[in-house]
């Protein structure tokens, strides 16, 4: 299934956070391999080059490892999971404050609205 | 490498083209965008050797691009009406019989991709399956340079979608470049990694498409757009 992008953000980046929240998911598990540039590219509907970016991206991100001739691999390192989930959680909390701050909303009248939305 | 160096074209001494200066390097799909009439196909057509500029030179590796440098381009026409008497099959016969680097088998696998059956004569095919076997027939080619004239122009998304893929499944962006003109730029934007843009004949515009979205936080619609609002 050819994926659908936002307009605002390179597309390299969106599928790097696709990757990462796929595997914050469990839909993508420790250990596993990635498929190879060419499929994702087929899959996802994106330039050979730009899913070389992402693959780059995330090994440098220590998210995946490239064994040799044998492709790419996600992380079994758990401690460097745990810091991605982080890293969204906060990446998630600022752009909400963004928006908020934009609409003139204050924190703790919205952390009431997220309470009752629960 | 290709290359244009001030190149322009009339007709009926009418310009179509005005002193086009560029370079066009392997390993990129790069997307030519523009309104009707602002001169992509012409311009496709002088990088193809179909037709001699009025002025400038239109260079591959050194040597002038004529006709005869089919064996180095592919180029794929926006007609419709593509040898509609033929079926698939003797499509790819008669490229085979033109163009060495053909390979008859490249192009049937391409087909089958594409879901087109090569048994039917291409004027009983819908115009989406000619649009198919018509993409089919060029990438069976294997050359450095693939010139598109509007591949994608009046298909179904369906189409359009497998096409892209076709093109992403059967090119090797190491070794090849493909330009591409078209109007479904929303859709085509995450294949490109360059966009050109054409208007009134000159090249007003050249962005890497990543960078666009990076600096700018447009698609390259929006920012194409921006182009016309000025004027």
């Amino acid at each position: 299934m050819t994926m659908d992008f936002s307009r605002d953000k390179p597309i390299y980046s969106q599928l790097v956070d696709r990757i990462c929240g796929d595997i914050l998911k469990g839909q993508i598990l420790l250990g596993d391999r990635l498929p190879s540039v060419r499929e994702y590219a087929v899959e996802t509907g994106v330039n050979v080059n730009t899913v070389q970016r992402v693959y780059k991206e995330l090994e440098a991100m220590y998210i995946t490892e490239t064994k040799r001739g044998q492709g790419t691999f996600i992380t079994t390192n758990e401690e460097r999971i745990e810091v991605l989930r982080d890293d969204m959680k906060n990446k998630l909390a600022e752009s909400f404050l963004t928006s908020i701050e934009a609409l003139g909303f204050s924190k703790e009248e919205m952390l009431v609205v997220l309470k009752n939305k629960a | 490498m290709l290359q244009l160096s001030n190149v322009s074209f009339q007709y009926k001494n009418k310009p179509i083209l005005q002193d086009i200066s560029f370079s066009f390097p392997i390993g990129q799909i790069i997307g030519l965008v523009g309104e009707n009439g602002s001169g992509k196909s012409t311009l496709l057509k002088v990088l193809a050797g179909l037709l001699r500029p009025s002025s400038g030179d239109v260079v591959l590796n050194g040597e002038p691009v004529t006709r005869r440098s089919a064996d180095r381009i592919a180029y794929l026409p926006d007609t419709d009406l593509f040898f509609e008497y033929y079926t698939g099959e003797q499509l790819f016969h008669h490229y085979a019989s033109q163009f060495e680097d053909f390979s008859y088998d490249k192009a049937c696998i391409v087909a089958e991709f594409l879901q087109v059956d090569k048994n039917t004569k291409l004027r009983q095919l819908s115009k989406g399956n000619r649009g198919r076997m018509k993409m089919a027939a060029t990438l069976g080619r294997e050359v450095p340079y693939y010139l598109m004239d509007e591949p994608f122009a009046g298909l179904d998304p369906i189409v359009r979608e497998q096409l892209i893929k076709g093109l992403i499944q059967f090119t090797d962006i190491e070794n090849q470049t493909i330009l591409l003109s078209t109007h479904e730029l929303y859709e085509v934007e995450p294949i490109l990694d360059q966009i050109i843009l054409l208007q009134a004949g000159s090249i007003t515009a050249y962005e890497e498409v990543e960078t666009l979205r990076d600096v700018t936080n447009k698609d390259a619609v929006e920012w194409m757009k921006g182009f016309y609002k000025k004027g």
